[in-house]
């Protein structure tokens, strides 16, 4: 795998819905301003009427965020399917209320597809670095939350968004990010996506903290750790039968995000073990702080969230 | 659209704001004073204008109504049942646990809602992407949208005025509610909104003021907006007064969300009677 190149997320989902907004009229994309960067940018070539006198896919409302969504939920109510783009942090929180009251309250098939997930906007500094819009978006009822880990399953799950009824939230990363799975892979929204098996730790990943979990995998197994890994790239509906197989079958958990440790993937495997009353979870994650201009890596690392905190961790909980 | 008189439609008003009243009054709760400003140009949508089909709510070509100022959905819910949506025994059941008819209109609960509304500011933008929708798909039904001046205070009324000009939505008629009155004053005192009109027009809107409660010059307006395809979205800037129809609740801030009593109930009955020309 370390042979093929990094590539961001945000361009998978870029390739993938222009691919899918050709096959089908009625998917849109709602851009604000930031397309470019969200790379909606061949989608409004081939399928904007600005272009082409008999399409008429692609709609930008300039800087208006809240509006996005608005717009977005009355284009749903007339059958359409659109993606809103922007930012991470602007899609959840900026439009929070609009997504609950238009879009969720009233179940609407509009997806929220976001670049700049997690700390991967890392130069621009806090307040682009969305740390909580995924926690914010699991408590409103009828929404998915789900973050791919690569490039290959960002279009996988672009598409499954794409074919799946109702309010979605897609986050993706701004940065390149290595690549985990092969075109073949398969995607099932709400379903755990199991890397490979083990007994002495499950490692519970998502986004670009699936290759972590990975590397920490192997740096354990030469140290005769077992580890089960898991992509959850959905966080809501949460693949409980996955995490319950985890706490029964080996009982000792390590959640990995880019994502506030509250709230987030690590606060919903804590729910499904706290309520069954046994195994132990320990959450890597960003530390309920903000972040700072820096190297994406460099963030991650002042978080701990790393290879070597996840084996660090692993190794503390076989003791 | 159909054949209906001017006096005809005046009647209708008038029995509408006689179902918002008594419906408020069974729920011992709603907002009166804004269902009764918005009825008649409502009324006027919904028994002359709009192309719909009670029997099919969803009907792909039907015309549209939006609430942007949801807490006047009595006035909305008064007109559906009457029109067939639903049985009007309905109407008593208003914010009661079960209920199709919310508090603030639900599309999901309540056939005949286009969609749901309740916090302010943002069913203009859901408007205008029904509108847009419509430019898409080459359909030509219109899109109605109640906003209320108080609500004109969001941010939001102003992103998608923005929307509804570029994308040349003149098939998006918004009736601007302009009451003066919002929960805690006026709405010169509370934030004085200037004028809305002039507003509109400098975001590259076709606006036309009317008195509110003018069933003939409702007609002619909307008549006007028909008429024209000029690519500007319809603002119909409406003078109206909160409680209309009602001499106590007339200009009061106090019934903005206030169920009558007994008494009063049947006080607004026995004044609204006598309005039936």
């Amino acid at each position: 795998m370390s042979e093929l190149k990094k590539i961001a997320t945000r361009d998978g989902f870029g390739e993938e819905i222009l691919k899918l907004g050709l096959e089908n009229p009625e998917i849109l994309i709602v851009d604000a301003d930031i397309g470019k960067s969200c790379k909606t940018g061949a989608f409004r070539k081939e399928l904007s009427a600005e272009y082409h006198d008999d399409k008429n896919q692609y709609v930008n409302v300039g800087i208006a965020e809240q509006n996005a969504a608005g717009v977005a939920a009355g284009l749903a109510t007339c059958g359409k399917i659109p993606f809103v783009v922007t930012y991470a942090v602007f899609g959840s929180l900026r439009m929070c209320e609009m997504i609950r009251q238009q879009i969720c309250y009233p179940n609407l098939n509009v997806k929220i597809a976001c670049s700049h997930g997690g700390v991967t906007p890392a130069n621009d500094g806090a307040s682009h670095q969305a740390i909580e819009d995924m926690g914010v978006l699991r408590t409103i009822p009828n929404m998915t939350v789900v973050m791919p880990a690569d490039y290959n399953s960002a279009k996988k799950l672009t598409k499954a968004a794409a074919e799946t009824y109702g309010p979605m939230y897609l986050r993706f990363t701004r940065d390149a990010v290595p690549q985990i799975y092969d075109e073949n892979v398969e995607f099932v929204i709400g379903k755990a996506h199991q890397i490979q098996d083990g007994k002495d730790v499950a490692i519970i990943a998502n986004g670009d903290t699936v290759r972590l979990a990975v590397e920490a995998a192997k740096v354990l197994e030469e140290k005769g750790i077992s580890a089960r890994v898991l992509d959850m790239h959905t966080i809501k509906p949460l693949d409980v039968e996955a995490v319950t197989a985890c706490v029964n079958d080996i009982g000792k958990i390590i959640t990995v995000e880019d994502h506030n440790i509250l709230n987030g993937l690590g606060s919903a495997v804590c729910e499904v073990a706290a309520e069954l009353g046994k195994g132990i979870v320990k959450r890597i994650g960003i530390q309920d702080q903000f972040g700072q201009s820096a190297p994406y890596e460099r963030l991650l690392e002042i978080n701990g969230v790393t290879v070597e905190e996840i084996v660090k961790t692993a190794e503390e909980m076989q003791k | 659209m159909r054949e209906v008189s001017v006096k005809e439609l005046k009647n209708t008003a008038t029995q509408m704001r006689m179902k918002v009243v008594d419906m408020i009054y069974k729920a011992q709760s709603g907002h009166p004073g804004g269902s009764l400003s918005a009825a008649d140009f409502v009324t006027a949508c919904y028994f002359k204008y709009m192309n719909i089909d009670p029997k099919n709510p969803r009907w792909e070509d039907r015309d549209r109504m939006v609430l942007s100022k949801g807490h006047v959905c009595p006035i909305q819910y008064a007109c559906l049942a009457t029109l067939g949506y639903f049985p009007e025994s309905e109407l008593d059941t208003l914010r009661k646990e079960g209920s199709m008819l919310q508090g603030h209109p639900s599309m999901n609960k309540c056939p005949g809602i286009d969609i749901s509304t309740g916090s302010l500011g943002q069913g203009l933008a859901c408007a205008a992407g029904m509108a847009l929708a419509g430019k898409m798909d080459k359909k030509d039904y219109k899109v109605f949208c109640v906003v209320g001046d108080g609500e004109s205070q969001e941010g939001e009324i102003w992103e998608a005025a923005n929307t509804a000009h570029k994308y040349e939505l003149d098939n998006l008629i918004v009736f601007v509610d302009f009451n003066n009155l919002q929960i805690d004053g006026t709405c010169d005192q509370v934030m004085p909104n200037g004028d809305l009109g002039e507003k509109f027009k400098s975001f590259g809107w076709e606006v036309m003021e009317i008195d509110g409660h003018d069933m003939e010059e409702i007609c002619a307006t909307l008549d006007k907006c028909y008429a024209s395809k000029n690519g500007k979205p319809k603002c119909i800037y409406a003078h109206t007064i909160k409680g209309k129809g009602v001499s106590y609740m007339e200009n009061s801030c106090a019934w903005h969300g206030v169920a009558p009593n007994k008494e009063e109930r049947d006080q607004a009955m026995e004044e609204l009677t006598a309005q039936l020309v």
